[in-house]
């Protein structure tokens, strides 16, 4: 009943009328992003973030939750209409949604995606009410050496989610763990890797790397070859499926729900991973595996359904430890901080409205999503004939203020320059930024839970296979580690990605 | 004869994760490594730093036996316009102030495509400045002077 009684307080916390207007323009925010190509919900974010300075620490929160599972709904859009995913989660739905476009059915198409992705909204804010309570008693047993093993868990799987080479990836994180020491030593106060530089004394500031290794990279990635977009559909007409589609869905919606969910949880971008293993399963479970690729209701419902529970789980790890599973959570961590808030397993406790809040608006943002877009879809399809020329000038404006906004800081930008160049040179030498980020957001907390462990331990390692849930842990990220270097996983690992590209 | 082929990207990835792990490691040996009991500043980076180099030299050596891949296009335009826009909006924001700043920021960035025209730019940079100010100045209440001591104000 205490879960009645917590969802009660989280509904209402969220259906006041503050915010449910956040909530609205996070998820309209969040939408407009998707549909446009070339600008992620990462670098997004990133852009917004000043925005929510002024507002409550629960209507930021919200908002910004918003615009990330706004997102994924809007990718579809961009996806099946344009045939380019305006997500990297939304990269399969192009297959077949495209295809079904193509066969005068893009009304139909969009309607199984965003009904698709509202079950799964809602069920996976389910699971995320259920299971948060329990996982944040566990954590509140936690010590250091456990956070240190959970986080080696984290960053592993990060690797193990990235598409190509392991050992690049392992290599991005490691960097991603050093650039995020940069500043001053906590317990000795000596000012590290800084270059003599006071301005970065307190450390990278994080939205300029984010925006940097996710949002100019990607502009100067999207300028390399310049296309023109041709919007197949200029009205879209026939929204309502047929009792017929909604009979193909409902099995692929729910597969694709479970799986994404389960997916989700994990850290290092479980929704795109939850989109491509949702279309392979229905591949290998359909009756007529021939439809794929030319227009499979399932091929739609399946991933859709999937990205959007992958995109509400991934909430769980953190709300419940305060660690990210995603660079988009990692921002989400950034605003909490700003806002004054210890992201952890106190949050639960301490800020009880603050975390349903949070969880009960996540419901009420995927309502207003079906609600809204399919009756706007007339808007969102004009928004993408604007050409890319005139976005990203304004993308890069955005940028610029949100970063300095931050912390008035001028050094802010050049990191923001600097690290555009890096995350281009990276991605250019096919290495996946997101492990990067990901280490930078941990390293400081890595480091410190290490060195904590080791004094409380007198120095001696085995503190972390001594302890239990230590060494569960640390036994996982070796299972995980060895699975991913296995030849038969590797071939086939490398088999699923090769589907995305 | 077998001829040895490098992978050009592979090889240049792992040269830089390399050079990272030694401009980290050479830092860090300036700081006060201390013992596992009890670590000092520079002791994990110390380590970290280690396993970068090694993992770049794993990439150089896989470079040798791996199939060559080119790195395809680089958007060298986008590279000559888009850092320096955020860096000018660095050096300005202050002493010119935000109205300029961010109207020079916007225009510096709009050439980074090759089908951007000046006027195009010029009316988009003026709309977005005067769209920024109305939300972030006048709307959100941020802190940024309009116009800086550089321009006599």
């Amino acid at each position: 009943m205490e879960l009645f009684h917590n969802l009660a307080l989280g509904f209402s916390t969220a259906s006041s009328l503050a915010n449910l207007f956040f909530c609205l323009i996070g998820v309209l925010l969040g939408t407009l992003i998707g549909v446009l190509p070339g600008i992620g919900a990462t670098a997004t974010i990133a852009m917004l973030l000043p925005i929510t300075f002024q507002l409550e620490p629960v209507s930021s929160l919200i908002m910004l939750a918003g615009i990330y599972y706004g997102a994924q709904y809007g990718g579809s859009t961009t996806a099946i209409l344009i045939n380019m995913p305006g997500e990297s989660s939304s990269a399969v739905t192009a297959i077949d949604g495209y295809q079904m476009a193509r066969k005068g059915r893009a009304g139909a198409a969009l309607a199984i995606a965003a009904l698709g992705s509202f079950f799964a909204g809602t069920v996976s804010t389910f699971l995320v009410a259920v299971f948060a309570p329990p996982l944040t008693k566990i954590a509140l047993e936690f010590g250091a050496a456990e956070y240190f093993s959970l986080m080696v868990v984290g960053l592993v799987s990060s690797i193990a989610l990235a598409s190509g080479s392991i050992v690049k990836a392992l290599a991005m994180v490691v960097l991603g763990l050093l650039l995020g020491l940069v500043g001053t030593d906590i317990y000795s106060g000596a000012p590290r890797f800084t270059l003599g530089i006071r301005e970065y004394a307190d450390g990278l500031n994080f939205v300029a790397v984010a925006v940097g290794v996710f949002g100019i990279a990607e502009i100067l990635r999207n300028l390399e070859g310049e296309k023109n977009r041709t919007v197949l559909i200029t009205k879209v007409t026939g929204l309502l499926p047929t009792r017929d589609d909604f009979r193909k869905m409902f099995a692929p919606v729910v597969r694709g729900t479970i799986i994404g969910s389960a997916l989700g949880i994990l850290p290092g971008g479980g929704a795109i991973l939850a989109a491509f293993a949702s279309y392979t399963v229905e591949k290998r479970v359909s009756k007529t595996p021939q439809e794929f690729g030319h227009g499979a209701i399932a091929g739609v419902a399946g991933p859709e359904s999937a990205n959007n529970a992958g995109a509400q789980t991934s909430f769980i790890p953190l709300l419940t430890l305060g660690i990210p599973a995603n660079p988009v959570m990692a921002l989400m961590v950034g605003a909490m901080i700003i806002q004054g808030i210890v992201p952890g397993p106190n949050v639960a406790t301490e800020q009880p409205a603050l975390f349903w809040g949070i969880i009960a608006s996540m419901w009420i943002g995927n309502l207003m999503l079906v609600v809204l877009n399919l009756p706007l879809i007339g808007l969102w399809v004009k928004l993408l004939t604007i050409p890319y020329y005139v976005l990203f000038p304004i993308i890069m404006a955005f940028c610029s203020i949100g970063v300095y906004s931050v912390n008035s800081n001028v050094y802010d930008l050049y990191a923001v320059a600097f690290f555009g160049f890096l995350g281009y040179a990276l991605v250019k030498l096919r290495c996946e930024p997101a492990p990067l980020l990901l280490g930078f957001v941990l390293g400081p907390l890595l480091e410190e839970n290490l060195r904590r462990a080791m004094i409380l331990s007198r120095g001696d390692p085995s503190t972390f296979v001594t302890r239990p849930i230590s060494a569960t842990l640390l036994a996982i990220a070796l299972v995980v580690l060895v699975v991913v270097l296995l030849p038969s996983i590797r071939a086939k690992r490398e088999e699923v990605f090769q589907d995305e590209e | 004869m077998k001829s040895i082929t490098i992978d050009k990207t592979n090889a240049l990835c792992g040269a830089i994760f390399v050079l990272f792990g030694i401009f980290f490691a050479l830092q860090s040996l300036d700081l006060t490594i201390g013992t596992a009991f009890r670590m000092g500043p520079g002791y994990f980076p110390l380590v970290l730093a280690g396993v970068l180099i090694l993992l770049g030299v794993i990439i150089i050596v896989q470079a040798f036996r791996s199939l060559h891949e080119g790195v395809g296009p680089i958007a060298w335009r986008g590279l000559l316009f888009i850092l320096p826009s955020a860096i000018f909006f660095g050096m300005t924001v202050r002493g010119l102030g935000f109205v300029p700043a961010l109207f020079a920021t916007a225009f510096i960035a709009s050439f980074a495509s090759s089908r951007m025209t000046p006027l195009m730019a010029a009316l988009l940079s003026a709309g977005l400045t005067v769209f920024s100010v109305a939300v972030f100045s006048y709307g959100l209440g941020l802190p940024f002077r309009s116009f800086g001591p550089w321009l006599g104000f």
